[in-house]
């Protein structure tokens, strides 16, 4: 039956994470906030060696096996992001090994691709990937989707603009990694004809034209990609031959992407939450504010509420991310389950910071400390991978068994 | 397996029983005693007491959930003897649980219940003002109790209260000198559930009277997931009756719930419904499984109490006035949810 213990050796090396998150990432957290666009290599190169020799982790799901025996990599994946993103957010997003990329590559690429496009991650210099779906004109509304993919001999020819790359200069300047960018091969087909391709680094048409100036997770560069006649070989489209002559499978393919990922950023959420909920519960405490359990509502101060609130929030929405990635790592399809834990996530970390800001005045509103950082890097996670409303339509149509046409 | 009957039960028996019962006070004959027939105390009574089980709490907060899913007072009446019989299980000597615990178990339904709410606005449960004094090698209790189901029929009444400090248990026989029951209680909600404020005035029990080993962390906990597996069941009800709903309602030329406002609300109910649920789960697998849970306990009633709150308001908001209307089950749901801090001690897992 259900369990609600963590095995073992994910405690092991969150205790180890959590000393990376300590010494490493909250002492630079401050300074990368405030140098917009430079990477953290000192956290790069750390991790790139610390991930390496821990026998090649990364922070994107690795291939998955077929062979139905139980896996541990989503539920692993949850603990750590959680515990990187509790020391720093922004510097958890530049973690290298891996991203989205890499991601989609594993949830929908055919065997030879995983080879080709994820043996590079575990060489000598850290590497980065990331997902280019986004464009000017089209953000939740994929079908809106106006970059083409062309058919030219045995190469695909990618035209049009994307946005909101999350870590594109790392993953295509600063390190030969790759770019996963969706585009249609057939505009007349709407959503049926989008197909993702892998672009990588050094590719002649594809260039970062612009980075963006953020409200938070500064740390981490958000790119602005123009391909402009770019060839990728054929063989750059993921998934399989079979899928690519379904052309619903197709879409469903990079649709599995954004279940499988949507726990994990749910637990990126929820680090931040419980960093702000402890840099609250401390701020209280050295002021001989007490916060006691067991008392009905009607006895308890209005900082005890506001606190011991927060704490279910944040539990209920741990709980749900944890059972998303259980049922990941179980192979169970979680479209309905990763929703609902992005919704929660997203709605805890937002209001637990905004509230904890409030709560501790000047304190909570001063640069000094990070918690004001914090409420500026919780809302991406209510935004980016989906926005809450996007999460809540998901949701609404599962439960009632509409489909877009019923609802949206 | 259990779960499965339990569910059964609650669809086929509880639920079609519910509006009726509510209406005239009093639940149908045969219902509570058909309830009892599923076993649910006896699962978690050992062999050598007369069950045929052990206690979990996992599995408990399963069957509240689906009983309190079918009705709350119906669930509430069967759990009634679980919530004297679990405390003297879990805290009695070998000698009290063979002689209360067999006598509960060994025939059908019979009202031995426990005595745990007090009649404050701030009532705490490890602070209880009802008072046991040591007298002549036994207790005198005096205080008050509310919310005591079925007290006017009651063979036996374990009373929570506080010997010096830490509160204890007392199983008092019916007739006692000293003891009053009171009119029956006229609440928001539960109105088949016949509850009762009972007066406690020196009230003297001999000295084996009291739980020889009462954790009552231990029993608070199991009292908090057991109630509030209940309002993830009302909650669930709620949720469920408005999304078919929705679904059913046309207006603008389309049914309601291909609006968005209707559509995120139920969203909404249904991941607040999954993550309090999930608090109680792990409150009760903490239970199972010997981890502190008084704290996770408590959160997790806070939780479930919340839920079941917002759940059924809103159940009553996407049925609009016709949700006002007491020919829809959504009005009950919601009087039931907002008392569910006050049920307390009404059912343990």
């Amino acid at each position: 039956m259900i369990s609600f213990e963590t095995p073992q050796s994910i405690l092991e090396t969150v205790t180890m994470i959590e000393a990376v998150a300590t010494e490493m990432m909250r002492p630079a957290a401050r300074y990368y906030d405030e140098h917009e666009h430079e990477s953290p290599w000192e956290y790069i190169n750390f991790m790139h060696a610390a991930l390496k020799a821990a026998g090649g982790l990364t922070m994107a799901p690795s291939p998955s096996t077929e062979d139905g025996t139980p896996r541990q990599d989503y539920q692993r994946l949850a603990h750590y992001i959680e515990a990187l993103s509790w020391g720093d957010a922004g510097l958890y997003l530049c973690t290298p090994r891996g991203g989205l990329g890499a991601a989609a590559v594993s949830a929908t690429g055919t065997p030879e691709q995983k080879t080709r496009f994820l043996e590079r991650f575990n060489g000598e210099t850290p590497i980065f990937s990331s997902m280019a779906i986004t464009e000017p004109q089209a953000g939740s509304d994929t079908a809106a989707i106006k970059t083409t993919a062309t058919r030219d001999g045995d190469h695909w020819v990618l035209n049009g603009e994307k946005i909101f790359v999350t870590g594109g200069q790392k993953s295509l300047v600063e390190t030969p990694g790759f770019v996963v960018v969706w585009a249609t091969i057939d505009p007349a087909a709407g959503r049926e004809g989008i197909r993702s391709f892998v672009v990588e680094a050094g590719t002649p048409g594809c260039t970062v034209t612009k980075l963006e100036k953020k409200l938070g997770i500064r740390a981490s560069d958000t790119a602005a990609i123009l391909l402009n006649n770019c060839r990728v070989p054929l063989n750059n489209m993921l998934g399989s031959i079979e899928a690519k002559a379904q052309s619903v499978e197709g879409y469903k393919g990079v649709l599995r992407t954004f279940a499988a990922t949507r726990p994990l950023v749910a637990a990126s959420a929820l680090g931040i939450a419980r960093a702000a909920l402890e840099f609250l519960k401390k701020a209280l405490a050295e002021h001989g504010v007490e916060i006691r359990y067991g008392l009905p509502r009607s006895r308890m101060t209005n900082l005890e509420r506001e606190v011991i609130d927060m704490e279910i929030m944040l539990r209920s929405a741990w709980l749900l991310t944890l059972r998303a990635v259980w049922m990941a790592d179980s192979r169970v399809p979680i479209t309905a389950e990763a929703s609902m834990s992005k919704i929660k996530a997203g709605d805890a970390v937002v209001r637990i910071t905004q509230r904890a800001v409030e709560l501790l005045g000047p304190i909570g509103y001063s640069r000094e400390h990070l918690l004001e950082k914090w409420f500026r890097d919780a809302k991406i996670n209510d935004l980016y991978e989906g926005t809450g409303q996007i999460n809540r339509l998901i949701v609404a149509r599962r439960i009632l068994g509409y489909g877009r046409k019923e609802l949206n | 397996m259990l779960v499965e009957a339990v569910r059964r039960y609650a669809a086929n028996d509880l639920r079609p029983a519910a509006h009726e019962a509510d209406e005239r006070g009093e639940l149908p004959p045969g219902l509570i005693a058909k309830g009892w027939q599923l076993g649910l105390l006896q699962a978690s009574v050992p062999e050598r007491f007369g069950g045929f089980g052990e206690r979990s709490a996992v599995s408990g907060v399963l069957a509240a959930e689906e009983l309190a899913w079918g009705d709350l007072a119906g669930a509430l009446a069967i759990l009634t003897p679980n919530s004297f019989t679990l405390p003297v299980l879990l805290g009695g000597s070998d000698e009290q649980k063979q002689d209360w615990i067999s006598e509960v178990i060994g025939s059908g339904w019979r009202p031995f219940v426990a005595a745990f709410l007090e009649p404050q606005f701030d009532f705490t449960p490890g602070e209880l003002r009802t008072i046991a004094a040591s007298e002549n090698g036994g207790f005198a209790l005096s205080g008050k109790k509310t919310h005591v189901p079925f007290a006017a029929q009651a063979e036996q009444l374990l009373v929570f209260a506080d010997l010096n400090g830490s509160p204890q248990a007392f199983v008092v026989p019916r007739p006692a000198d000293g003891l009053q029951i009171g009119d029956r209680q006229q609440l928001l909600g539960l109105h088949a559930l016949p509850l009762f404020e009972i007066t406690l005035d020196h009230v003297r029990v001999p000295a084996e009277a009291r739980l020889a080993s009462l954790d009552f962390p231990l029993i608070l906990a199991s009292f908090q997931v057991a109630i509030a597996a209940a309002a993830i069941g009302v909650s669930r009800a709620g949720h469920e009756y408005a999304l078919q709903y929705a679904k059913q309602r046309e207006a603008f030329g389309g049914p309601i719930a291909q609006k968005q406002a209707i559509a995120f609300m139920l969203a909404e109910m249904a991941t607040e419904i999954d993550g309090a649920r999930l608090m109680v789960w792990e409150a009760a697998w903490q239970l199972d499984h010997g981890v502190p849970a008084s704290k996770s306990a408590y959160l997790a009633l806070l939780g479930a109490a919340d839920t079941a709150m917002m759940v059924t308001d809103r159940a009553v908001q996407i049925l609009g006035g016709h949700g006002y209307i007491r020919e829809h089950p959504v009005e009950r749901w919601m009087r039931d949810a907002r008392g569910i801090q006050t049920f307390l001690g009404l059912a343990m897992v």
